[in-house]
């Protein structure tokens, strides 16, 4: 059986909520949930002042109600899986290394940022800098999966490393930014500046963009790789047009600024 | 035991424990994913002479492929997961990336793993592109004509080889016909391989020989030229011509079907005898009693 948060009170300002992470919740009893630290603002608050709980943790933790204003949700988890049936707030999901967040509703900004492992699904829209690094640090996401079925604002997956990033509606600009490794697949339109300075790593888009100048046209080809992506796509919920397994992509090396051995796809046309 | 007019001989193939894998093969079009399982099943006849047997299991359609494009699916074995290893990777290397269109994929699940896309992926010379989804890691190595796309990992497992039938006829017409018609009834089982030219072979050998340096020779015991003239011999009155049809596969299971089909297929007038090679007993692992596979299965 899961355990079940809701949210009574909606707090005025943000609470800092990065003990609602199953790494943090396992062995505890109800009353000693109820009684976790959080922040709200910059004064400490016990979770039962926001939260009713109830149910057992069983691995899963379900939350109710609109989390806008709640922070940190998920941060640094290594297993199990938070469900919450609304909207989040910042930073859910912050070096996350393992387990499932699914979010029903839309993400703030800082989704996932430098994440290690596991999986993100955010039903609705996503926030500025999803699976990004911090300010300062040279590296963004290095494993896991963030999946964006709505649309993501600009610097996704700015300096990732590896992993995976999939947003099914559009993106902002700098998608891609200072990009290390790891792949980003936009099934909707770009921003301005994707991939400005990337080192490598893959850029797959669905529609046509205008690249910065620093990046150089390589070819149009069928790339059998992107027939797998097609595929787990699928599976994670995502309706593929069965006309684009075939079809044409154009090649994209850059950014040149850089070591040049990034790739940004461009969906062509059909075969 | 008698089918219709033909003798099932009271003997066993004798079979080995080896090492198998299954490598998925994709292009463009069937032709371009054929070609490259016909070369990668090429010179791969037995152990012996080849270090490895090799064939086409089935073909595979685009619905049913990795990559949603048509494919071939091809079986290799070798004696040991090293040596298989080492076969994969050179066969891989140098019939799968050379073909036009092609991609290539493992097709075990579990087993031994031999990294192969992570080895060859140094021909892309720094321009390899690794990608990792769900839980499978590919190798994008440009080639001239795109990408070539290959898995990090193979995997190997136990098999077993060397199952066999031997087909004794009254000529060699009716032999080869008798054995066409088992090796058509034979292909339809999944697992298997018949790593011979058409899947069929008249040099079957005999442990050693006469000449030092030759760890096999000629199997005179079935040779009809010379019945009248070997110590002991398998060639009856009426037996003009012998066709050996061998067989490896990936479960004991699967050879021992493909056996039985292939018996009962080959069964047709003028053909005197089925039997079964073996040497004795004492070096394979596995003994597959005709008589006792007959009466377990009708």
């Amino acid at each position: 059986m899961a355990l079940n948060l809701k949210l009574h009170t909606q707090p005025e300002v943000p609470l800092e909520a990065d003990c609602i992470c199953p790494d943090k919740l396992q062995s505890l009893e109800n009353n000693e949930i109820s009684s976790l630290i959080l922040f709200h603002g910059n004064r400490q608050v016990q979770l039962g002042e926001f939260f009713d709980c109830n149910g057992t943790f069983d691995g899963e933790i379900v939350i109710d109600g609109d989390l806008s204003n709640v922070k940190h949700i998920g941060a640094t988890m290594s297993f199990g899986k938070i469900t919450v049936e609304g909207n989040v707030g910042l930073h859910a999901g912050a070096a996350m290394r393992g387990g499932e967040i699914t979010i029903e509703g839309s993400s703030s900004g800082w989704l996932g940022p430098e994440m290690i492992g596991g999986r993100i699904t955010v039903k609705g829209d996503a926030g500025h800098m999803t699976g990004s690094g911090y300010r300062g640090s040279e590296i963004g996401m290095q494993g896991g999966e963030i999946i964006v079925h709505g649309n993501v604002k600009n610097e996704t997956g700015h300096a990732m490393r590896r992993g995976l990033i999939v947003v099914g509606g559009n993106s902002g600009d700098f998608t891609g930014v200072n990009m290390h490794a790891g792949t980003i697949i936009i099934l909707g339109q770009m921003g301005m500046r994707t991939g400005a300075g990337m080192k490598r790593g893959s850029i797959i888009s669905f529609n046509q963009a205008a690249l910065l100048p620093t990046f150089s046209r390589n070819c149009e080809y069928h790339p059998s790789f992107i027939k797998f992506y097609f595929k787990y796509l699928e599976e994670i919920g995502f309706k593929i047009d069965p006309s684009h397994l075939n079809s044409t992509f154009e090649r994209w090396s850059g950014d040149s600024i850089e070591l040049n051995r990034g790739e940004i796809l461009l969906l062509m046309s059909k075969k | 035991m008698k089918i219709k007019s033909t003798e099932i001989v009271d003997t066993f193939a004798e079979a080995f424990k080896m090492y198998g894998s299954r490598i998925i093969i994709t292009a463009e079009t069937k032709e371009w994913a054929m070609a490259a399982a016909q070369s990668i099943t090429g010179f791969a006849t037995s152990v012996i002479g080849c270090k490895c047997e090799a064939g086409i299991e089935t073909e595979i359609s685009a619905n049913a492929s990795p990559d949603l494009r048509p494919g071939v699916s091809v079986l290799l074995f070798a004696m040991d997961s090293e040596s298989l290893g080492k076969r994969l990777m050179e066969r891989i290397g140098q019939c799968v990336m050379t073909c036009p269109s092609t991609a290539c994929y493992n097709g075990i699940d579990q087993g031994n793993e031999i990294t192969v896309g992570g080895q060859l992926r140094y021909f892309g010379d720094g321009f390899q592109i690794s990608k990792k989804i769900a839980e499978k890691k590919l190798w994008r190595i440009p080639v001239m004509d795109g990408e070539f796309l290959v898995d990090d990992i193979f995997k190997t497992k136990e098999a077993v080889g060397g199952g066999n039938i031997l087909i004794l006829g009254k000529d060699q017409n009716t032999t080869l016909k008798a054995a066409k018609s088992a090796v058509k009834a034979m292909r339809e089982i999944p697992n298997i391989i018949l790593p011979f030219p058409n899947g069929v072979v008249r040099s079957g050998s005999k442990v050693g020989s006469k000449y030092k340096a030759l760890i096999a020779s000629t199997n005179d015991a079935y040779c009809p030229t010379l019945s009248s003239i070997v110590e002991k011999t398998e060639i009856s009155k009426g037996i003009n011509s012998v066709l050996e049809i061998v067989i490896d596969g990936l479960t004991l299971n699967a050879v021992e079907e493909a056996m039985y089909i292939g018996i009962n297929a080959s069964i047709k007038p003028g053909i005197k005898k089925i039997s079964a090679g073996n040497y004795g007993g004492g070096l394979g692992q596995y003994q597959i009693q005709l008589h006792k596979l007959l009466e377990r299965n009708n």
